[in-house]
């Protein structure tokens, strides 16, 4: 198969970018994008060029590390599919496709598709986790906790920190990734003593790094490589006001 | 090299209660002053960074990704096994650790797989605790299966996406301490040196990803969990960016590689598809419950399938060669992998593989939807089906799967006595890094439980026991202001520029690629002591090419995927090497090692229990000059050697 290109270049953070066209030919049907672009690399190297910086690793949708907007789609347009799952049967031969970073503004770029994520982790640093120490913990089956609320967990845990919903949405919301953070810990008995502390604090961090407010458009859900439901937002949102509630009346919780 | 492997005094079971007991303590007031650093972010890196802050030692962690959160054990899909015994179906401490240092073909310490027996129950309790949302029963229990053949339900699981749920609860414990300030996390950082002071590690050299900057870390002591090395043969099923750099620049300060030859390759795999291709995917090995393995019997009846001439559902059962089932027709499809990964190739040696380029044998579900229905397969296997088809285009419910071996994990890695600590004092190595507790072939649903025993029950106590004995005084003595630190430094910097300056015509992916051919060719599967010489002198032949045509273009100053491949292809060239030489000297077949020359009538793996029940270490000499091997004799007190038999 044969593809035109247009590649956001980009040198570094402080640089202006621009897309740049390339030609590619013999593509294999089998190959998935981001071996599409290895291939692309491959021949910038031969011409000594600069191969494009992109992010990858596991290449197998799991790691969460790939984030590229495939004409206009975080992760292009097969859906729960992140790019590196994604193959070049999907597109037509002689197609133009247009490559991007993540386009959000708490996401700066770093390189040419590359862009900084950290913000993300710091939502987990602020409240992501349950408080335990290694060593502290009961007997594993000292909390029951029934099929449907471990699967609900589950559903929500799923999601791999891509990102995915942030450059979805036009506010570039974190709401879809904080929410299901929030939502696999706060069904848990174990998370449930630090619940409303979690979803203050989580959110409270979303919003201090430039995240825009969630406006229920769903764009997020859409591009979600691992089908998460806009439910785990209702699930923030309503712990969420509880906790101000509780906030309001006992400062100290 | 000193291979004492401290192995403490008693019986088996309470050899580790016995050894805590006997463990240097840190004062808590005294544990701030002390700093240590953590190389790989994984369940094994993760897991201690979190643990060692939470014990109030200062941290720093580094990893390559961008996040913590993308360590390699995320891709695990099976399983973690733990001696719970929650099925009342006779499982319990010592069974496991029969079953893993039997799964390792006899070629394990005793002593570390039993404390990897005993803690494996903690690992559950621990990872419940930090909200990981197994599987659970109806009642609200927890749930097992039964993986990888063992008799015994025991392995605890989060859908397919075990190593996910895993790693995320250990991130989430290092985020945790991260927000606390108690670990200072570097990522996008790659290590490209360890340094020793007065024989003791002391630091690492750090090359910032982003900035191209290179800086040195020093701390009271190292801990390298950096992972296997299973991308020497270019395409596993590793994650791209894996490599084997920090510890192989480990193993030229002096710390011992052990048996790098012990590499499994796991059967069930999507076949290669052409020479473009990256990576390779595992299909859960849950698949051959149900699936029945199968190539053509005649050649020419497998040319007309991959030419597409005919349809393999018209190939009548008297043409197929359900070869497992015929061979082992005790265990049939459900053969330990090494076993069926090598009765693959076989069929494939033969002419009789099958997928466009021969390297390929059906996993066919026909017989099972006629027997059980459509419905039934799809609800056991229906995500994997359609993870198949993504890939492949191919619809398994009427095209029969096709898979071939691939390589998944390495058994071997840095040696480590009992306490995790390498033949370097002062630097520790846990996980996939190590070398210690599979033997030559790993069991399913073992390599979760290995990486957060280390991470979470090994290394806070072993670390703490070896700070404890160097005394509070010592504690941030040694600064990156050191000579050492200036000296490795400039041994960083003067290796980049060499690789940059070279100009040649061939980029660094090329010679990985080239590289993984002569690795999967002679020191894949099946291995022989002409193969491996061969391999020897091609290895060496690539390795002076690569030094005079490497091509690297961009600047070392900034982003630079080029640069970074060119370093660890570099290792892997030298590594790889020296795996092939691990391959020739073990004169035996045991577990992921086969060796042509030692097979039973049957062709079935011989092992020589009499001249080889070593661990073989190597000591790094020199550029030219051939490693030096020294033995670590196990000794089985609890076990009794025995030939693995699944016919």
């Amino acid at each position: 198969m044969n593809f035109t290109l247009r590649v956001w270049r980009q040198k570094d953070s402080v640089s202006r970018g621009e897309l740049v066209e390339y030609k590619i030919q013999d593509v294999s049907e089998d190959s998935s994008f981001l071996e599409m672009l290895d291939i692309l690399s491959e021949n910038l190297v031969e011409d000594g060029k600069m191969p494009m910086a992109f992010d990858y690793d596991c290449r197998e949708g799991i790691c969460g590390m790939c984030s590229l907007t495939i004409d206009g789609i975080p992760h292009g347009p097969e859906s729960g599919t992140t790019a590196c799952q994604l193959h070049m049967r999907h597109f037509k031969d002689g197609q133009t496709i247009t490559i991007e970073p993540w386009r959000a503004k708490p996401f700066p770029v770093v390189k040419d598709l590359i862009v900084d994520r950290s913000p993300l982790d710091k939502i987990i640093q602020s409240g992501g986790f349950i408080t335990t120490r290694a060593g502290s913990a009961t007997d594993a089956n000292t909390h029951l906790i029934d099929k449907g609320t471990a699967d609900y967990a589950m559903d929500a845990a799923a999601c791999i920190g891509c990102g995915a919903c942030v450059a979805a949405c036009p506010n570039a919301s974190a709401m879809l990734f904080t929410s299901a953070k929030v939502a696999h810990m706060n069904s848990l008995p174990q998370g449930k003593p630090e619940k409303h502390r979690r979803a203050l604090a989580m959110v409270s961090t979303m919003d201090g790094e430039g995240f825009g407010g969630c406006t229920n458009i769903g764009e997020c859900e859409a591009a979600c490589p691992k089908n998460i439901s806009l439910d785990v937002i209702a699930h923030l949102n309503r712990d969420y006001a509880i906790a101000q509630v509780k906030n309001f009346f006992k400062p100290s919780a | 090299m000193n291979l004492d492997a401290k192995i403490p005094e008693g019986p088996l079971a309470q050899k580790w209660a016995s050894h805590k007991f006997n463990m240097k303590l840190v004062n808590p007031s005294n544990r701030r002053k002390y700093s240590v650093i953590v190389v790989g972010s994984g369940l094994a890196g993760g897991a201690a960074a979190a643990s060692l802050a939470e014990q109030g030692y200062n941290v720093s962690c580094f990893c390559y990704q961008d996040s913590p959160r993308r360590a390699h054990s995320i891709a695990a899909q099976g399983g973690i096994n733990a001696s719970k015994n929650y099925q009342n179906d006779g499982d319990s401490v010592h069974r496991l650790f029969y079953d893993t240092v039997k799964g390792g073909d006899y070629r394990a310490r005793e002593a570390n797989v039993y404390r990897l027996a005993e803690v494996s129950s903690d690992i559950i309790d621990q990872c419940v605790a930090n909200g990981v949302p197994f599987a659970r029963e109806y009642g609200g229990l927890l749930a097992n299966r039964s993986f990888g053949g063992a008799q015994v339900s025991r392995t605890f699981y989060a859908r397919g996406q075990t190593g996910q749920q895993l790693l995320l609860g250990a991130y989430s414990a290092l985020s945790r301490q991260i927000g606390l300030g108690k670990v200072k996390m570097y990522n996008r950082h790659e290590m490209l040196d360890l340094v020793k002071v007065d024989g003791h590690a002391k630091g690492i050299i750090v090359r910032n990803m982003v900035t191209g900057e290179v800086t040195s870390h020093a701390a009271d002591c190292v801990v390298i969990a950096t992972g296997g090395y299973g991308n020497v043969f270019f395409l596993s099923t590793n994650a791209q960016g894996c490599n084997v750099t920090a510890a192989y620049r480990a193993h030229k300060q002096g710390a011992g590689f052990a048996n790098p030859c012990y590499t499994q390759i796991h059967p069930t795999c999507i076949p290669v598809h052409g020479d473009k291709q990256s990576k390779l995917t595992l299909m859960s090995e849950s698949l051959r419950n149900d699936g029945r393995i199968w190539a053509p019997k005649l050649a020419e009846d497998a040319l007309k399938i991959r030419n597409g001439v005919l349809d393999p559902n018209s190939l009548s059962d008297d043409n197929r060669d359900y070869f497992l089932e015929r061979k082992y027709p005790s265990f049939g499809n459900l053969a330990p992998r090494d076993i069926s990964s090598r009765a693959a190739k076989e069929a494939c040696d033969e002419g009789r593989g099958v997928a466009s380029t021969g390297l390929g044998v059906f996993l066919d579900f026909r017989d099972a939807i006629q027997r059980e229905g459509k419905k039934a397969i799809e609800e056991r296997y229906g995500n994997l089906f359609d993870m198949y088809q993504c890939i492949t285009g191919d619809n398994p419910y009427v095209t029969p799967m096709m898979i071939f071996p691939a390589v998944h994990y390495t058994m071997g890695g840095l040696w480590v006595d009992y306490n995790l600590e390498s033949t370097i004092p002062g630097m520790f190595v846990g996980g996939e890094a190590n070398f210690s507790d599979h033997g030559a072939n790993r069991l399913g649903a073992s390599a979760l439980m290995q990486g957060l025993s280390d991470g979470y029950f090994v290394l806070p106590y072993t670390v703490g026991n070896y700070l404890g004995e160097q005394g509070v005084h010592s504690a941030g003595k040694v600064t990156n202001e050191h000579q050492a630190f200036a000296e490795a430094e400039n041994r960083v910097k003067a290796r980049i520029d060499k690789l940059q300056s070279i100009n040649g015509s061939e980029s660094p992916r090329s010679f990985h690629k080239r590289l993984g051919n002569i690795i999967w060719e002679y020191c894949g599967m099946a291995r022989s002591e002409e193969g491996l010489t061969t391999a020897i002198e091609k290895i060496k032949e690539l390795r002076k090419d690569f030094w005079s045509n490497l091509r690297v273009v961009g600047e070392a100053g900034n982003i630079n995927p080029e640069l970074e491949r060119a370093g660890r292809v570099a290792d892997f060239i030298e590594f790889g090497e020296l795996m092939c030489r691990d391959a020739l000297m073990r004169e035996e077949s045991c577990g992921g090692h086969f060796r042509i020359e030692h097979q039973t009538e049957e062709g079935e793996a011989l092992r020589d229990d009499e001249n080889f029940t070593f661990t073989g270490v190597w000591e790094y000499m020199g550029d030219d000059i051939d490693p030096r091997l020294h033995k670590e004799e196990l000794i089985y007190e609890n076990v009794k050697l025995a030939t693995r038999s699944y016919k």
